[in-house]
């Protein structure tokens, strides 16, 4: 349904974990680096997401034969 | 004779009594509202009655500006004041500070009534309430699309998550068919899966206008729904059996908006902490395995191959030295050896037996003279020297007795 938002959702999901594990202390000199790599670039793209966003406001009735009908709903905000 | 009183007096006299009086000098009249004439002063006039008596009562406009309600002919109310006397008159009246229709009281029996009902059969146990989910990607506002509450709404998600969607279900929030309006649109965002969120509300108002929210279907839709609902009714004190049955009680619609969604602001220091984390525990990783290399180029293995061999080789010489040592010990003894036996040897040659005056007597063909009996007279012999060879002839041979032969 929002597939940026879900995004969003799974890289910080991922995130915590990554900051978890390294700071458990018991990964390799390796490892770390990859995991380091990986979180910096999810924190990148999660700022991304919340900077770009736009909120997206519409309206639903319910259509003929009951399908729900969706039109953009301008509200002055 | 009677003392004789003025009607100022007796006024002034009833008045002081009624001033006095503690109950009448604050309460709470039951009536239905007769005669009833606004002044251009902006006071009202009007007598309240029931069915065996009437009481004259005026509301200044000071205090009239607060009604809720426009008084008329008929209407039950409740009045709260003050009984007083006005002397021109001669008269006493109610002095009315406040006013409301009777029906208040019904509808928070009946609302108590509710609560108890619904309470006991389990639609407010918090067991089964639902988790409002920590990033919604679709929410659905169930509002009047008209009215300060949608656009206070709005405005607070698109300031703290525009990375929401939102869908508006547009509703009454008041009157007969709100109830029904607002429980077929829950019903019809769970039959579609049309959020994941819910948020149903409306701006502040009277208990009569906010009795929708009060309703017994409502309530029941509302616990049966799967997606998680937030009710958001009103003003902050304004507590209605939705706000009971709903996974989550909001203030304030802007109060609902606030709950549905984290905020963005704090998302990015959020982001920053973990940033750091990640910064300060990689550096800490990293200084660790410094500090290991360290330790482990400083033993002596790893000081250069050079340290190894010079060592070694220290020891190669000291093992040298050693076997030298032991080799000179041995060749010296055995030279001492050799030597001593080489000297007996030579003692024992015969040619150093000659140096000690014996002579070797050898024939012409190189044989030896043993005994006397190999000479004849006349025989040309070799007589050997140390240091030479004798050419000579026997002229004599003669035998001598010899003890020790060998």
């Amino acid at each position: 349904m929002n597939q940026k938002n879900k995004t969003f959702e799974e890289n910080m999901d991922r995130l915590e974990q990554i900051v978890r594990a390294m700071e458990k202390g018991d990964v390799a000199l390796e490892e770390s680096l990859k995991l380091f790599q990986e979180g910096t670039s999810l924190v990148q793209s999660c700022t991304k997401l919340l900077d770009e966003a736009e909120l997206q406001v519409t309206k639903i009735t319910a259509g003929a034969e009951g399908a729900p009908e969706e039109v953009p709903f301008d509200a002055e905000i | 004779m009677q003392q004789t009183l003025t009607v100022t007096d007796v006024n002034a006299y009833i008045q002081d009594k009624l001033d006095r009086d503690i109950l009448l000098s604050s309460v709470a009249v039951k009536g239905e509202i007769s005669n009833y004439k606004l002044y251009p002063s902006g006071h009202h006039y009007f007598t309240l009655k029931d069915e065996n008596s009437a009481l004259k009562c005026v509301m200044f406009k000071g205090n009239a500006f607060r009604l809720r309600f426009k008084p008329e002919n008929g209407t039950k109310v409740i009045a709260l004041g003050k009984i007083s006397v006005f002397p021109r008159d001669g008269a006493y009246q109610l002095y009315c500070t406040a006013m409301a229709i009777d029906g208040i009281g019904d509808l928070h029996a009946a609302f108590e009534e509710l609560k108890k009902k619904l309470s006991k059969e389990g639609l407010f146990d918090s067991g089964h309430k639902k988790q409002i989910p920590e990033y919604p990607g679709t929410i659905g506002i169930v509002t009047s699309s008209a009215g300060a509450a949608v656009h206070d709404m709005l405005r607070i998600l698109a300031k703290r998550y525009p990375l929401a969607k939102v869908r508006l279900f547009p509703v009454r929030v008041q009157g007969v068919e709100a109830p029904g309006e607002i429980c077929a649109a829950i019903k019809y965002a769970n039959m579609h899966s049309l959020a994941d969120l819910l948020i149903i509300g409306r701006g502040g108002g009277s208990i009569e206008d906010l009795w929708t929210f009060n309703d017994e279907n409502l309530a029941r839709t509302i616990y049966n729904s799967q997606i998680p609902i937030i009710s958001a009714v009103g003003h902050e004190p304004d507590v209605t059996i939705s706000d009971f049955v709903a996974d989550l009680r909001a203030a304030t619609p802007s109060n609902g908006a606030e709950l549905a969604v984290p905020d963005m602001q704090a998302l990015f220091q959020q982001l920053d902490g973990l940033q750091e984390r990640l910064n300060a525990t990689i550096l800490r990783v990293i200084r660790l395995g410094r500090l290991r290399l360290n330790a482990l180029s400083s033993s002596s293995a790893m000081q250069g191959p050079t340290m190894y061999i010079a060592q070694r080789r220290k020891s190669l010489e000291l093992l040298r030295s050693r076997m030298t040592a032991v080799q000179s010990r041995c060749l010296y003894g055995n030279k001492q050896r050799f030597m001593s036996l080489a000297a007996k040897l030579d003692a024992m040659s015969p040619l150093k037996v000659l140096t000690r005056g014996y002579s070797l007597t050898t024939a012409q063909d190189g044989t030896v003279f043993h005994s006397i009996k190999q000479a004849k007279p006349g025989e040309s012999i070799n007589i050997r020297l140390a240091d030479g060879l004798l050419s000579a002839s026997i002229t004599d041979v003669e035998e001598i007795e010899n003890e020790s032969k060998e």
